[in-house]
């Protein structure tokens, strides 16, 4: 299925990318299963995505906990813990 | 209600005044945030940074009588002095209109999707925000076991 993933901040830069649309394969139903996916790639991706703690996701532009369910065309983000106000 | 994202300042004042035309508010309360110290650039995420700050309203509202609200975030380069964020909340009563403002602000720290660089780099999140939105968490429960 096809989606669009954007990446911001620290995530953005560490992995050179603000977003792309992504092609996954079935069987990846979850924001921690993208995530997985995703840091399988290694390098970048494995060293900016895999600590837990630094990661958080929104899906559709509502922030989604690693359990949420993803679809095709759907809108993910990651992104570290906020910082504004 | 009014939600805004924008690069240029803003007159909180005016904004003030703007929460007090109707005759039923009998209390504004306000927050400003202010650039500590040293430079900084603000990231956001266009689209979803707005539609978290309607729903931290919108749970304002549900829970405390909420008559008018501004909250205003800017983005970009930011210098010390400089203001980054507006809350200010009009209610008939200082009470509802305090605690809302003190939510809103809780919750804008852990849920929109802001980010803070300096030179030295990204700014971390704090643990202690963490827990000043958590405590509003445990506040709604302890409410409903008195009520219920």
């Amino acid at each position: 299925m096809k989606l669009k993933v954007l990446y911001f901040a620290a995530l953005r830069e560490q992995l050179g990318t603000s977003g792309e649309d992504i092609e996954l394969p079935s069987g990846i139903a979850t924001v921690a299963a993208l995530r997985s996916h995703l840091i399988a790639r290694g390098g970048a991706w494995q060293s900016a995505l895999a600590e837990a703690r630094l990661v958080r996701a929104a899906v559709n532009q509502d922030m989604a906990k690693p359990s949420a369910a993803i679809k095709a065309g759907d809108e993910v983000a990651f992104f570290p813990p906020v910082t504004g106000g | 209600m009014k939600v805004v994202v924008q690069a240029q300042d803003f007159d909180a004042g005016a904004e003030m005044r703007a929460l007090q035309r109707d005759p039923k508010v009998g209390a504004v309360a306000s927050f400003v945030g202010v650039v500590r110290e040293v430079p900084m650039t603000l990231e956001h995420y266009p689209g979803m940074t707005e539609r978290a700050l309607h729903k931290i309203v919108e749970e304002a509202r549900a829970r405390w009588q909420v008559m008018d609200c501004t909250v205003i975030h800017r983005t970009g380069a930011l210098k010390p002095t400089d203001q980054i964020v507006l809350v200010a909340v009009a209610s008939a009563h200082r009470g509802d209109a305090f605690a809302a403002c003190e939510f809103i602000m809780d919750y804008l720290k852990t849920q929109a999707p802001f980010w803070k660089k300096e030179a030295a780099g990204w700014v971390e999140a704090r643990a202690a925000d963490d827990q000043a939105a958590e405590r509003w968490a445990a506040h709604e429960v302890e409410s409903k076991n008195r009520l219920g």
